[in-house]
């Protein structure tokens, strides 16, 4: 009999599952569970973009693409950089088209990170960049950031995080979970930090589309001096609502890039072709898409901040992604308390804060990608738990 | 397109202080507003959307096709004014269309009440020249919402992480 845990990598094992798992299988065995737990749109792709997909099937594109991508598709993501976030990469060497955008996290971390090194981690956020910098032999340093400043970064608790063994700093904004959004004047205040420092930049602008009112998101690359330190990671996902067709991005300097094109080469070889002909479509016709679905999303986040706050659950005001991040200090509950009880009472998923790190901690993430009517009916139960003093029976 | 209008058409449930978070304005704005838009007749009522497919007996729904002879100053008004004024018609339309002129929606208790209604009322009337009748089977979407039960309310997404 073989002893499997002596033969599994120890460093993975240990890491924990995501925390956020727990609850959906909670629900999954619950009836009429009305979730907010989901991070991906709702949406289904713009039927003009799912044509493009089926034409390709149909020509019989069926083969390999290039490692790094269709050249045709490199260009197209390189404009649209340029035209909506003000960046100019070179489509022939500063650009690699990945299996969603968390493949270029993976191997941004795996290029970069080596023993020793550290890696600075914003928290809250998203679950995947701690164990990918454990499996690269970094140490992983959290910062926390906090809801007195919006969750942003500051330059305070930057600078007050460097070592001189730290290699790279992660930007997760626009933020999942919290929504916290990074505008000029941040950026600038932790670019000047970084200047006296080498430490290089992940950027996951993955939410970069998903920004609401008039300022849009500025990339960390178009701030000046940053673009050479900077790998910017996106992808099709959360703006055109292609989740399920894997397609990401990485743009950066291109001794970083072409190192990663070497793992990827290896280990990916190159991201789906019927899914690259989908994209070209997607970016040169997809402006108008990303509006509506943009409009659509904030009446729906206007909605549930307004509704949250009126039953004294209390969130800053989230200004990027999809999601809103309240405070449920008020029940006297611990996150998984609060999430759990609430589940079984009201039969309403949300994910408690402490997913997304420990900081998170009183906090938990409600998802708006589902419908208006989905949402109403979420936030008349939270009331009714609420009103029962959160209390964990059903009725 | 106006905002407000888009979500009252989806949804009349929502209370102004929700609609007014919604949209970014003050209570009071998104009441005055309201209350131009019916007095302007943009609003002109609200009812519930009732998928009738499911209420036990029913009646049926047929979409009426009228051809029309238009009237000198009056056009297809005349006509329209009429077919309008029977409590079992529940739309009328002018349409730009080759064929037809009116298109009309009629609920009836049985196929044989709505053959009869078109037969001795509609296609008698001086200007109509022609009907063509189409049977509702089902309904699967009206006044922007799916009636489609299994589509709109399964979860197809999973949580990957």
């Amino acid at each position: 009999m073989i002893d499997y845990s002596g033969m599994i990598n120890n460093r993975l094992l240990g890491i924990k599952p995501s925390g956020i798992r727990k609850f959906f299988d909670i629900a999954n065995e619950m009836d009429h569970v009305i979730s907010l737990s989901i991070g991906e749109p709702d949406f289904t792709t713009p039927w003009h973009v799912r044509q493009e997909g089926i034409e390709a099937l149909r020509r019989g594109h069926t083969w390999y693409a290039p490692n790094r991508g269709f050249i045709e598709l490199r260009k197209q993501i390189t404009n649209y950089y340029a035209r909506r976030f003000n960046v100019e990469y070179n489509p022939d060497n500063e650009i690699l088209v990945s299996v969603g955008g968390s493949e270029a996290i993976d191997l941004c971390i795996r290029t970069l990170v080596q023993e020793g090194d550290e890696v600075l981690i914003p928290q809250p956020a998203f679950v995947c960049y701690e164990p990918m910098t454990v499996m690269a032999g970094g140490t992983p340093v959290i910062i926390e950031t906090k809801a007195e400043n919006g969750f942003r970064l500051t330059a305070a608790e930057l600078e007050a995080s460097i070592t001189p063994r730290t290699k790279l700093l992660i930007l997760p904004f626009p933020n999942n979970p919290t929504g916290a959004v990074m505008r000029r004047e941040h950026l600038e205040e932790i670019a000047r930090v970084l200047e006296k420092h080498d430490i290089l930049v992940l950027s996951d602008e993955i939410y970069g589309e998903l920004t609401y009112g008039k300022e849009r998101h500025v990339s960390f690359a178009d701030i000046k001096g940053m673009k050479e330190r900077t790998v910017v990671v996106s992808g099709f996902s959360k703006a055109y609502a292609m989740t399920g067709w894997r397609l990401g991005y990485a743009l950066g300097p291109e001794p970083v890039i072409s190192q990663m094109l070497k793992l990827h080469q290896y280990a990916i070889m190159c991201a789906p072709t019927p899914a690259q002909y989908a994209a070209i479509e997607a970016l040169k016709h997809g402006d108008s898409d990303i509006e509506h679905m943009r409009e659509e999303y904030d009446i729906r986040r206007r909605f549930l901040v307004e509704e949250l706050c009126r039953m004294g659950l209390t969130c800053f005001e989230p200004e990027g992604a999809f999601y809103v991040f309240p405070s449920i200090k008020i029940s006297g509950l611990k996150s998984e308390d609060f999430c759990e009880r609430l589940i079984y009472s009201q039969k309403v998923a949300i994910v408690p804060g402490n997913a997304f790190g420990d900081c998170g901690e009183g906090f938990a993430r409600v998802s708006y990608s589902y419908s208006l009517k989905h949402i109403q009916e979420a936030m008349v139960r939270i009331e009714r738990f609420l009103d029962s003093g959160c209390s964990g029976s059903a009725d | 397109m106006n905002k407000l209008l888009e979500i009252l058409s989806r949804n009349a449930d929502f209370t102004t202080e929700q609609l007014a978070a919604m949209l970014g304005q003050t209570e009071d704005e998104v009441k005055a507003q309201i209350q131009e838009y019916k007095k302007q007749g943009i609003i002109r009522g609200t009812n519930a959307l009732i998928n009738w497919d499911k209420v036990p007996d029913a009646g049926v729904t047929a979409i009426i096709e009228l051809k029309v002879t238009p009237q000198p100053e009056t056009g297809f008004d005349d006509t329209a004014k009429i077919v309008m004024s029977f409590d079992n018609v529940e739309s009328v339309y002018l349409a730009a269309s080759s064929r037809y002129d009116l298109i009309a929606t009629v609920k009836g208790s049985t196929i044989q009440e709505i053959a009869e209604f078109v037969s001795k009322r509609l296609s008698t009337l001086d200007n109509v020249i022609g009907t063509a009748t189409s049977f509702v089977l089902t309904h699967y979407k009206a006044g922007g919402v799916s009636f489609y039960d299994s589509e709109e309310e399964e979860e197809q997404r999973s949580l990957i992480l």
